[in-house]
């Protein structure tokens, strides 16, 4: 009740913190004003994108005028003309007392545990707590929990602050985590010891600030001094989530969100972190030439040889498959107009919706702008499933307000949205009431997702965009609407390499080519190329490489440089982590080398002169941020919208060739999806 | 002695009945709708002139409390009355008597102070243990629906007002007024962090005010005859009446309605008919529930049993629950005991209480054995420093009174245990 007057008076109010005045934003809690100034606060339970639970009592400081004890800095207000004092005796006896209560029953088994080296804990006991211990009673030891084959648990190491709790309840939208008991008996678990099934749920063994939620795939794998980390960008899903990649030697051994407030803010979704053992699994190395129907190893000249020469008896055609960086895409498209074809395309499954003006195909809206939408029209889009940390982000809409109505089979959105049914045509006969409330709407949105896109929901979305003109100015601010999702992480880039013909993949297989590129395709039907000889640049052994003539094989992406274009237009660049298995190359160095053998140029003799190059043909590629792709086209009348929607993703672990070699993924899949299934077989 | 004229409570020990005919031959919902037609500054004011300090323990001026609701509802938000029944204090048990056979002192005193605190509802959170408390009050709260004195127009006021009797689960540290909005909501009773207070953002997030039965049942009669009566009880800042419950060593416990202020020694000679053997053999007093310091013999006999009077012996008056012992008393066990309880009842929220009671708790029970080093003491004690006062909500303040209270005052009789240990176990292995 202390001086709520004071802080209206003045918009910004001045505090006092350790002597030295500051000026601090509206609404800042006495923490953040510490941390304006320079103070570093210890703290456990509080972090920026969670609701502040002020349990840890770690973050204590004296704060006059206020009673006579410290307090809490991360949940109280900063109000004009505190005096915040985070260097006196009063803290410094709190702070050690509420690490002395933290430490006397944590085991300190700090050599065996995961969390060793990256540990709150650990950090701040050295920072800020006593030397030595004073409790000789017996410590309190926690059953071991289950939470799924994620996040491995020592719940004896568990100090309480929630974390896990509250991202489960607010970011992630189920109510999978919580507490039992009270007291010292409080113990964190997840409901009937079920494994947590929310598909960011490894994203709690970011934020326990201990070891007792760590990581079950890592596990005893190493320790955090011994990697070396690389800044990269994952390509799991359109959304280009930042990641870092932790590699020894050559095996890449996690993956870790890195901090976007515009792209994945500190999220990364389970796929993103941990695909990547799948990279060490079912990896091409060597080249393969099919001989009377079996694969054979061989060397690169007698497949280069190979190639040559089906390519003088016709066209070369290339098929960019889901992961590929702009850079691949950029050398194959050279190397296919060299041979003297247009016969690119990257949408596997045969869309062919008008790629000619990309704002139509872009998400125009930005995903840290679709949290400002108030009303939102989804089209065809599991969104949890193909963008699971844009779900977060409507999520956060639908708690601001917005209303989201979704066209589709049924999916728990985990947040409240009406369905509108599962047939497209809905489209073109909404409910009144949401076209009152998309017209009504100060920022509305429409989502159209792969699923939509199918269903030819493209063009009438457009239509519907248009009627209720969701390019606008919204307080000052240019609004633009309209978004289509994309799912694969190469899309942007090859729509804007070019990759995409009137009619799609029919166009391929009409133009029958003599050789058919497949770099990395592995959702597509090679059947009707039967004709042609099939050259897969990949890296792993799926289903390209098994329908493949010829193999050459190829870097995956945390082992090669590259550029990637998210499905909002994010231009962003990633490094090479490390270096691909046995033969495999660098995929632009694959197609160099192809240049030469079928005698043409294309221009570049190095990746930067590749780069180069590509940024000359498509500027946009050469700047990091977001790409401006100019007003929405008008939208074809005509088309019409029709059929039911189905969802591409049957299986959120399994959509892709890392994934479907990754044993943890497959795991996931069999326990988390198919859970239920095995149990009853089992029965 | 408060005369029998001036008591609140005339139906305290149930020698007559409780239900709504029986209250009204008492007074009670006496012409209620005038009481409401005062307004709801009058009645505010009234109670302020009254002195009224709430009766949970805490001791905050009622009046003041209510006047920090807001006066009217702008974001179209109800505000509410929270009535804390939830009376789990080792030694208190002024609100079961309350509610057992008075109940309508409380539904009406619902009303009147929800009116004046401009609620549009009350709930009133009894502990799940009062299994037959809780009975009655559903009763009365039926019967007083049923005679129309609550609802629609509610005692032909003209105001709408509901109250709603919820059941608690048993958890001690639903009694703290955030914790109990919380589990009001259906959430694990934990307590919230302060700010907001309920006043601003409460039950559901709406405007709420928290209190206790006692402080809620006596304002009927407060407006009844005038705050100058009931100021003429106690000392200065310390008025009225009050409910004391004393336990313990004394010939006849008895919970008794008397004037704040009445000195210890009157207390227990009038109502309870004096101390099991004597004056000369009291050895300690906790005089407001488990969770105040304890005070010695001497030093409380003649102690003006009020808010300041046990303040300025380092304790204090809580909800007058006093705890009376002799000299037959194991101190340091039954401090030990009341550790093991605050231990139980921690909610598990934050470190200090959560991690310091099981820590403090222990060093009790060694302490009274003598198992222990005579550094321990300190030790404790600093233990108990760090957690009074580093905590979201009161109960790591309460664990570490008692503690306090009894290092202070008996540490010889520790001392001397720990001694006594040390000397068997040398002969022994000798």
């Amino acid at each position: 009740m202390v001086s709520v007057d004071a802080q209206t008076e003045t918009e910004m109010p001045t505090v006092t913190v350790d002597g030295t005045e500051i000026e601090v934003p509206d609404g800042a809690t006495v923490l953040q004003a510490c941390e304006l100034a320079g103070k570093e606060i210890p703290r456990f339970c509080y972090h920026e994108r969670l609701s502040i639970a002020g349990n840890c009592r770690m973050c204590l400081v004296e704060v006059k005028p206020g009673p006579p004890k410290p307090q809490a800095s991360c949940a109280l207000p900063a109000t004009h003309g505190q005096e915040i004092r985070t260097d006196s005796e009063m803290v410094k006896k709190a702070r050690e007392g509420v690490m002395e209560f933290l430490l006397i029953n944590h085991p300190l088994d700090c050599p065996i545990c995961d969390q060793g080296g990256e540990c709150d804990l650990q950090d701040q006991s050295v920072a800020y707590g006593r030397g030595g211990s004073r409790y000789h009673e017996n410590k309190r030891a926690v059953t071991e929990k289950y939470m799924g084959p994620l996040i491995k648990t020592i719940m004896t190491r568990c100090i309480h602050c929630t974390r896990c709790v509250r991202f489960s309840e607010e970011v992630a939208g189920v109510d999978e985590i919580g507490a039992l008991y009270r007291g010292e008996d409080m113990q964190i678990t997840t409901y009937l010891e079920h494994a947590t099934k929310h598909e960011l749920s490894a994203n709690v063994i970011d934020l326990c600030p201990v070891g007792a939620l760590t990581s079950r795939p890592y596990a005893y794998e190493a320790r955090p001094w011994e990697l070396k980390k690389t800044l990269g960008i994952d390509v799991s899903d359109a959304m280009g989530s930042n990641i870092r990649i932790d590699v020894r030697g050559r095996e890449v051994l996690r993956v870790l969100p890195r901090n976007n407030d515009d792209v994945n803010e500190e999220w990364l979704s389970d796929k993103a972190r941990w695909q990547v053992d799948g990279l060490t699994r079912r990896r091409l190395d060597r080249v393969w030439i099919r001989r009377d129907g079996k694969l054979q190893p061989a060397a690169w000249d007698q497949a280069f040889g190979m190639i040559a020469s089906a390519a003088k008896g016709g066209s070369v055609a290339a098929m960019a498959g889901d992961l590929l960086d702009c850079e691949t895409m950029f050398a194959a498209r050279r190397l296919v107009n060299a041979a003297g074809s247009q016969l690119l395309e990257s949408r596997q499954t045969g869309m062919s919706y008008p790629a000619g003006n990309l704002a139509a195909v872009n998400f125009n809206s930005t995903f840290a702008g679709i949290e400002t939408a108030d009303a939102v029209l989804i089209v065809g889009s599991h969104v949890r499933w193909e963008a699971p940390l844009l779900n977060v982000r409507l999520r956060k809409a639908a708690k601001r307000g917005a209303k989201i109505f979704i066209v589709g089979p049924h999916w728990e959105p985990t947040y409240r949205a009406e369905f509108l049914g599962e047939d497209a045509s809905v489209l073109h006969d909404l409910p009144d009431h949401v076209a009152a409330a998309m017209q009504g709407a100060a920022r509305p949105a429409i989502i159209v997702g792969a699923g939509g896109l199918v269903a030819g929901a493209h063009g009438p979305a457009l239509a519907l965009a248009h009627a209720w003109n969701v390019v606008r100015d919204a307080d000052g601010v240019r609004w633009n609407g309209f978004n289509v999702l994309h799912m694969a992480a190469a899309r942007m880039g090859a729509l804007m390499l070019g990759f995409a013909r009137p009619r799609g993949l029919a166009e391929l297989v009409q133009a029958a080519p003599a050789v058919l590129l497949s770099l990395g395709a592995d959702e597509m039907d090679y059947a009707p190329f039967a004709g042609s000889l099939k050259v897969y640049i990949g890296h792993h052994g799926d289903k390209g490489a098994t329908a493949a003539d010829i193999i050459l094989p190829a870097s995956a992406y945390t082992e090669k440089a590259g550029t990637y274009v998210s499905t909002e237009g994010r231009v962003q660049f990633a490094d090479k982590a490390a270096f691909a298995p046995g033969d495999a190359r660098e995929d632009w160095t694959i197609l160099r080398a192809l240049a030469d053998a079928l005698g043409v140029s294309i221009g570049f003799d190095s990746f930067d002169q590749l780069r180069t190059a590509m940024v000359a043909e498509v500027p946009a590629l050469g700047a990091e941020g977001l790409i401006d792709f100019g007003p929405l086209p008008a939208a074809e009348s005509a088309e019409r919208a029709g059929g039911p929607i189905a969802y591409p993703v049957k299986d959120f672990y399994l959509t892709n060739p890392i994934a479907r070699a990754s044993a943890t993924m497959q795991r996931c899949s069999a326990e988390l999806l198919h859970g239920e299934e095995l149990a009853e077989a089992a029965e | 002695m408060l005369a029998d004229k001036d008591r609140i409570f005339t139906n305290l020990y149930g020698f007559q009945d409780w239900r709504l005919p029986a209250a009204q031959m008492r007074g009670d919902w006496d012409d209620t709708r005038a009481l409401i037609g005062r307004g709801q500054d009058a009645i505010i004011n009234e109670v302020k002139a009254s002195g009224l300090r709430g009766r949970g323990g805490a001791g905050f001026p009622t009046g003041m409390k209510w006047s920090f609701m807001p006066k009217e509802s702008k974001d179209g938000r109800p505000s509410f009355l929270v009535i804390n029944a939830d009376e789990s204090e080792p030694g208190s048990c002024k609100d079961r008597e309350i509610i057992r056979h008075d109940p309508h002192k409380l539904v009406e005193g619902a009303l009147i102070a929800g009116f004046a605190m401009r609620a549009r509802a009350a709930y009133i959170y009894i502990r799940g243990e009062y299994i037959r408390e809780a009975e009655v009050l559903f009763a009365a709260v039926a019967e007083a629906y049923a005679a129309g004195l609550l609802g629609k127009n509610a005692a032909g006021s003209g105001y709408d007002f509901d109250v709603f009797v919820h059941r608690g689960a048993g958890a001690y540290i639903c009694g703290e007024e955030t914790a109990m909005i919380e589990s009001l909501e259906g959430k694990k009773g934990q307590p919230r962090l302060k700010p907001p207070f309920p006043a601003g953002a409460g039950l559901y997030g709406c405007p709420t005010t928290v209190n206790n039965v006692e402080s809620i049942a006596v304002v009927p009669t407060i407006l009844r005859r005038g705050a100058a009566w009931f100021s003429s009880f106690g000392r200065e800042n310390n008025k009225g009446t009050k409910l004391f419950q004393i336990s313990g060593h004394v010939e006849r416990p008895c919970v008794v309605e008397e004037e704040m202020s009445i000195p210890f020694r009157d207390l227990i000679e009038k109502h309870c008919g004096g101390i099991t053997g004597g004056w000369d053999n009291l050895l300690a007093v906790i005089p407001g529930g488990s969770s105040v310091p304890l005070v010695p013999a001497a030093e409380i006999m003649d102690c003006p049993m009020d808010f300041d009077g046990l303040k300025a012996l380092g304790s204090g008056l809580g909800t007058a629950a006093v705890i009376v012992m002799d000299k037959s008393t194991d101190i340091v066990r039954a401090i030990s005991r009341l550790s093991y309880f605050y231990k139980h009842e921690s909610c598990g929220q934050c470190t200090p209480c959560r991690e310091g009671t099981g820590w403090m708790w222990r060093v009790m029970e060694r302490l009274r054995t003598g198992d222990a080093e005579v550094g321990e003491i300190d030790m404790l004690y600093e233990v108990t420093k760090q957690v009074e006062g580093h905590t979201i909500c009161a109960l790591g303040d309460a664990a570490a009174w008692p503690i306090q209270g009894l290092i202070k005052h008996f540490r010889p009789e520790i001392e001397r245990r720990i001694s006594d240990k040390t000397i068997t176990m040398q002969e022994a292995a000798e």
